[in-house]
């Protein structure tokens, strides 16, 4: 009974036929830039590290020598894409479906589509410029924007909540949470800042973030950096890039670390972190460590959430109505 | 009881929050481009009926509530507590005013309500959502007023005072919505 009701699509024909026509115009607008589209595989021997990532795993049970091992889902085409920029493809894009385990919601479903592109000679200013003029492109009558606006991680905890966050300590954070009336989560850390920091972010500022405009965040603390390259300073910090539009978050860059052990010390981190909270130490990219070895292109790359585009670009605002069979119905 | 991560939250899991049961009205999955998930819920306080917000850290568990809805004939109240049967078990269950609070005005005995039990005592009882009743006392309108318009108060066997159109008498039997509080219409015996 329930399974007759639900084979219908959950997005109506007319929000499919605007995501295929946004698609188009993306591969317009690299085809215009000389920007080179690529595939790679979604399955693969090695996986993500970061602990706030959950892989899918599946088991291979065909010949050759993979048999019998854990294949994983990609949670990003990152890694072969940056064995391509190492390989002299020069400037690439890639419309891929990725697989995120335990994300779900109005705006999270375990399969979505990112785009993600990489610039060599770009550094991250430049390639938000880039992302400003795709989403622009895309969004023109569709939607109405503002100029877009740039603010660093530091000025937007200043502006939204007018504290530093580099100068703060956890229970100063956890202050500020308490006077914004915020239900603190039970078991949250005593000294670690981040959780805190994620805590405010994702309460008391996404929400606001670019109201009728793209509003960029820059500069990491560097404990947030992921795979972006650190910049000395005072404080340094991690030279990654999120975009957000009408309190929705759609794109994540990194001016992209090419430092091969840096990159190996990161996986080490991640895993011994995965292994402290319980969770199982995922197998680190060899192939990228080689190809980083190899030397990857000064370069930046971004990935942007399809799926919400064509939600905001659609004037809806759950992922349910521009998917046509979300996890649930799939 | 069992435990519940965030990953199985949805609207109406009954769970356990500073000793008291609330249900789930509302759970959201946010998540920061990298880093912590957390899952926001809005629960109802099934005590109070107050809805407050909660975070939890997406992964984490909250104890489950042993909560359910049975039906009940409603028997006699003895001056402080109300009690109740179970049609099929015959089993007696005492409710207290906490419980009952405005249903009490609307219980008639032998009516069938629902009444919400946690760890197996009533939490909660409501009211049929319409009760057929006697009037007891309601002053003697002028006969023949059809208009509706206006009325008057009654005084019902239960308790409840409603208002009822002028032409309704007392010893009169009237259905009432208990939702509204509000007058329905005139029944035949």
């Amino acid at each position: 009974m329930e399974q007759a009701a639900c084979w219908r699509p959950s997005a109506d024909l007319s929000t499919l036929r605007l995501r295929a026509e946004l698609l188009a115009q993306i591969r317009g607008f690299f085809a215009e830039r000389n920007v080179l589209e690529v595939e790679t595989p979604a399955l693969s021997a090695a996986a993500i590290t970061d602990p706030q990532l959950a892989s899918f795993g599946t088991l291979y049970s065909g010949p050759g020598p993979r048999y019998g091992q854990t294949l994983y889902l990609h949670t990003s085409p990152e890694f072969p894409m940056k064995r391509l920029l190492a390989a002299g493809s020069g400037c690439i894009y890639q419309i891929a479906r990725v697989f995120r385990d335990g994300e779900a919601g109005r705006r999270h479903n375990p399969e979505f589509t990112l785009l993600e592109w990489y610039r060599l000679g770009f550094d991250h200013h430049r390639l938000m410029a880039e992302v400003a003029e795709l989403v622009t492109a895309l969004l023109t009558g569709r939607t109405a924007l503002a100029e877009p606006e740039r603010l660093s991680y530091r000025e937007l905890f200043q502006r939204f909540l007018g504290l530093d966050p580099y100068r703060s300590c956890a229970p100063e954070l956890a202050a500020c949470a308490r006077s914004q009336l915020i239900p603190i989560p039970p078991g949250m850390p005593v000294a670690e800042l981040d959780p805190w920091l994620d805590l405010l972010l994702t309460h008391r500022i996404e929400p606001l973030l670019g109201q009728g405009r793209l509003s960029f965040v820059y500069d990491y603390p560097v404990s947030q950096a992921a795979l972006a390259r650190l910049r000395p300073g005072d404080p340094p910090v991690g030279e990654r890039f999120e975009l957000y539009l009408n309190g929705v978050e759609l794109a994540n860059g990194f001016h992209e670390l090419g430092d091969a052990a840096e990159q190996r010390r990161r996986f080490e981190r991640e895993n011994a972190k995965r292994l402290a909270l319980g969770l199982p130490a995922m197998p680190a990219d060899e192939h990228l460590l080689a190809a980083l070895e190899s030397g990857l292109p000064d370069c930046a790359g971004v990935a942007l959430g399809l799926d919400r585009l064509v939600m905001l670009a659609a004037g809806k605002t759950s992922l349910q109505e521009v998917m046509a069979f979300p996890v649930d119905s799939a | 009881m069992a435990t519940y991560s965030t990953n199985e939250f949805k609207s109406g899991l009954k769970i356990m929050l500073d000793g008291d049961p609330y249900a789930i009205v509302e759970n959201e999955f946010v998540k920061p481009g990298k880093g912590q998930a957390f899952n926001r819920v809005k629960v109802r306080n099934l005590k109070t009926g107050r809805v407050i917000e909660r975070t939890f850290k997406s992964g984490d568990t909250a104890e489950g509530a042993d909560v359910v809805d049975v039906e009940l004939q409603y028997l006699y109240n003895d001056g402080e507590y109300w009690h109740f049967m179970d049609p099929q078990s015959y089993e007696q269950l005492t409710a207290d005013a906490a419980a009952v609070t405005d249903a009490a005005k609307w219980l008639k005995e032998e009516a069938l309500c629902q009444v919400t039990l946690w760890n197996g005592v009533p939490l909660n009882v409501a009211a049929p959502n319409f009760v057929i009743v006697t009037i007891v006392e309601t002053d003697p309108g002028l006969r023949g007023d059809t208009s509706g318009g206006g009325g008057k108060p009654a005084t019902l066997e239960t308790g409840a005072v409603v208002r009822v159109p002028l032409f309704v008498q007392s010893g009169e039997v009237i259905k009432v919505d208990t939702r509204t509080g509000e007058y329905v219409s005139r029944v035949k015996e």
